[in-house]
């Protein structure tokens, strides 16, 4: 069945100052269907959906809703509309209930309009999450709230607007497989009931999951529209790239050497009785489920939290680490799993993002030199094949797949012999992941131990030669790269505690 | 596309570096027009050492606003910078130890400050709230709340004396402000400054420690007080308790007018220096065509609100 045209972009083009950012670009989205919006990160997703939200204008083009040409100057229109976003980052007040969050804006009101009428917007709240079949007190706080949760608050948000077109810019980024679930079963609802809903997603099973249709942009242009069911994953990336991506997950042979890394019984925030060995040239994958305490386990040996017992042998002598600086001289290097917060300065240079952990190096007294620094830049861009028009770009410009290289570039200056590696193609799109997973092989092949925290099965497996499963701050198990399968490590995650 | 800047290094930030000092010629030269005396370098200087105080204030609490800090304590210290000096010359010591010591009061103000806003956690805006309130109240209390005068005449020549006629506190606020260039632009605290303001989380991750580079903004910040204060001393040749009541106000207005965003990561010692002599100038010119002083203040307050629209405007393209 063929759902009646709701949306239709037509010939939108948006420029920034040196960039085209779009250059005529169609998107068609039909009442009770998904449509997936799918291009690598700059390719123009956002700009188009932000100028469908009324937060960008477009240079040229038109938009016709419901087939009326429509002049979206405002987020305010764009609501009005219909078009509801729900944004990779969450927009919400933490501190509001879920009711004054779902209806902030819109309360409803008594006789006159300043008087709010909070039971009326308790009671409709609550009809709408149980209209919606999820388990939400309406009067609890935002920020009591899990992310999957939270998400489930702003398509209440949506329904409540009448939206008739939802925008959903990467939905699952923080949320776990079962959370996945619970939020595709309120997208096949919201299909039923007519809406539209436009999908952003680098996660290919995901897409042939929910998405009856994908619309694929490539540097600002338009590059097709294809039915999921007729669509091969490959011909996707290949559309997505515009060159074949023959290998996700190079991983060569590394030879793997002595023990560089032995962590005994080591606890802390979050964690406990944690003990594992790294040798050289392997990669050792840590697998778990979201918030399994595997961030906060490298987080304490890279100095950033607290080790409250245990002990630390890096070349088998025993290494105190209590300062990142600690670490870093006893030759750890750390890839956070949020580069904005964590990973990079936004506001800074691409250069000075790249020698900010290691300036020491390249100063004279306390004097920066600057020609030292200027040639180290240029050669971590080219090793790192990092794309900035120039070294003194600010790392806010670059595409997220960019700004990750420029990550891997900071914290593989100094050469650390113990390399952790937290969800490090997290975000990013398929090229750039490739290329990522290419310098991590490279990276075993040079003799590195490599820690690799990842919540993609796939990556895991592909990648680690071993593989450590944790759960709920232990070590649930391990596992050798021939005998691990994405069943074997649930299994090992759901094994009851002795 | 989102447009933060930090320094004046591509392209586009170095046409905005340049458009703030644009703005500032303009208005110097609609003041020559409309007042041919503003012209005349003995009034140039006058304007030079005018600003110098703030300016000197206002560079060290760059510093602070870098990393995305604030100090409003640095008033109060220009008052107990002056006082102190004052009483230890007052006590025969030497004029030059006497004025270290008035600078020291400032640093170590700043490391007071430092100290509750690093170990302490506290936020700064709050600290420096209180430590105002406090360190005017040590001022009056060391003093007897009066004036310090009848001091030596040597402890007059720091603010009133030329070198090559050029007044000294104009050539002190051209050594500080070099030499705060030279810190922020070139030395790797510098740079760390910047990153600690940017992104605090990043920087400690990059293995910098956020609260050794805060101690250094509040030690710099203090004792660029401190050197205000006594050169404001000097200048009266008396310890004034009470002197440098709102200093702070116009030291922050300055860098942010100069371009420094409250936010952090963002600033410069050249656009404070001139964001300090747009506002020097204003106060001139509009004393030479003898508007009172109460139209001064509401024409200086207008010019931060506007610097500050024009700034955001210009990141919103």
């Amino acid at each position: 069945m063929e759902g009646r045209t709701v949306l239709e972009m037509r010939d939108i083009s948006k420029e920034f100052p040196g960039v085209r950012a779009l250059d005529c670009v169609k998107l068609e989205a039909r009442a009770g269907e998904v449509h997936a919006l799918m291009g690598e990160n700059g390719a123009g997703k956002s700009t188009l959906m932000n100028i469908l939200c009324g937060k960008l204008k477009m240079d040229g083009g038109q938009i016709l809703i419901n087939g009326r040409d429509v002049d979206i100057r405002s987020i305010k229109t764009s609501i009005a509309l219909g078009i509801s976003m729900i944004h990779q980052e969450l927009n919400f007040v933490p501190a509001l209930t879920v009711a004054e969050n779902i209806f902030l804006g819109k309360e409803p009101h008594r006789r006159w309009k300043a008087w709010m009428n909070q039971s009326e917007m308790v009671r409709q709240a609550e009809r709408l999450l149980k209209d919606m079949e999820v388990q939400i007190p309406a009067q609890a706080k935002m920020m009591d709230l899990s992310v999957a949760q939270q998400q489930m608050v702003e398509i209440a948000k949506a329904i409540s607007n009448e939206a008739q077109i939802i925008v959903m810019d990467e939905p699952t980024s923080a949320i776990t497989t079962e959370e996945v679930q619970i939020l595709f079963r309120q997208i096949r609802k919201l299909k039923t009931q007519g809406a539209a809903i436009i999908y952003i997603s680098h996660k290919m099973d995901e897409i042939f999951e929910i998405a009856d249709r994908v619309t694929v942009l490539r540097d600002g242009k338009y590059i097709g529209e294809k039915k999921t069911e007729e669509l091969e994953e490959n011909e996707l990336i290949s559309m997505m790239v515009g060159r074949k991506v023959n290998e996700l997950f190079p991983k060569e042979e590394a030879r793997i050497g002595e023990e560089v890394l032995r962590v005994e019984h080591l606890s802390g925030q979050r964690f406990e009785d944690v003990s594992f060995t790294l040798r050289k040239g392997e990669i050792l994958g840590f697998a778990g489920l979201m918030g399994a305490g595997r961030t906060e386990i490298v987080r304490a040996l890279y100095g950033l939290d607290k080790i409250t017992s245990g002990e630390v042998y890096i070349h088998g002598k025993k290494a105190k680490i209590n300062s990142v600086k600690a670490a870093i001289n006893q030759g750890i290097g750390f890839v956070s799993e949020d580069r904005k917060l964590l990973g990079l300065v936004l506001g800074m240079t691409v250069r000075e993002n790249i020698t900010l952990t290691n300036l020491k190096k390249y100063c004279r007294l306390q004097f920066i030199k600057k020609k030292k620094e200027k040639q180290t830049a240029e050669e971590q861009i080219e090793k790192f094949a990092i794309k900035t028009p120039s070294q003194l770009q600010q790392a806010v410009n670059l595409s997220g797949g960019n700004q990750q290289k420029v990550v891997l570039a900071k914290a593989l200056l100094s050469s650390p012999e113990i390399i952790i590696l937290d969800e490090p193609t997290r975000g990013i799109d398929v090229g750039a992941k490739s290329e990522i997973h290419r310098m991590i092989s490279g990276l075993a092949k040079a003799g590195k131990g490599i820690i690799m925290i990842s919540s993609e099965m796939p990556e895991i497996l592909g990648m680690s030669d071993r593989i450590i499963i944790v759960h709920e701050g232990r070590i649930k198990g391990e596992l050798m790269r021939q005998e691990a399968t994405q069943e074997s490590i649930m299994q090992k995650i759901m094994l009851k505690q002795e | 596309m989102k447009e933060t800047q930090i320094r004046g290094r591509t392209y586009r930030e170095v046409f905005e570096k340049y458009a703030i000092f644009i703005a500032f010629i303009l208005l110097c030269i609609l003041l020559s027009v409309m007042k041919p005396m503003f012209l005349t370098p003995a009034n140039l200087l006058l304007v030079l050492n005018q600003a110098s105080i703030n300016g000197i204030l206002a560079i060290g609490v760059t510093f602070v606003l870098i990393t995305a800090g604030i100090d409003i304590s640095i008033g109060s210290v220009v008052g107990l910078a002056g006082v102190t000096a004052a009483l230890c010359a007052q006590r025969e010591i030497p004029i030059i130890p006497s004025f270290f010591m008035g600078i020291l009061s400032g640093v170590l103000v700043g490391a007071i400050v430092g100290l509750l806003v690093t170990k302490g956690k506290l936020a700064p805006y709050i600290v420096t709230l209180g430590m105002m309130t406090i360190i005017r109240g040590v001022a009056l209390l060391i003093s007897g709340g009066r004036p310090i005068s009848g001091l030596p005449a040597e402890f007059g020549y720091l603010g009133n004396k030329n070198l090559l006629g050029v007044p000294i506190p104009v050539i002190i606020f051209v050594a500080v402000a070099a030499v705060a260039y030279v810190v922020l632009m070139k030395l790797r605290v510098g740079r760390y400054t910047f990153a600690v303001g940017g992104n605090m989380y990043a920087a400690e991750a990059s293995g910098i420690n956020p609260n050794q580079i805060k101690m250094f903004v509040h030690l710099v910040s203090g004792g660029c007080a401190g050197l205000a204060g006594i050169i404001l001393a000097s200048k009266i040749i008396t310890g004034q308790p009470n002197s440098g009541e709102g200093y702070e106000l116009d030291a922050i207005a300055a860098a942010v007018v100069g371009g420094t965003s409250l936010a952090g990561g963002t600033g410069s010692i050249t656009g404070t220096v001139i964001g300090a002599l747009i506002i020097g100038v204003i106060a001139n010119g509009l004393d030479l065509m003898g508007v009172s002083s109460y139209w001064q203040q509401i024409v200086k307050g207008l010019i931060i609100i506007a610097a500050v629209l024009l700034d955001r405007n210009k990141k919103r393209q």
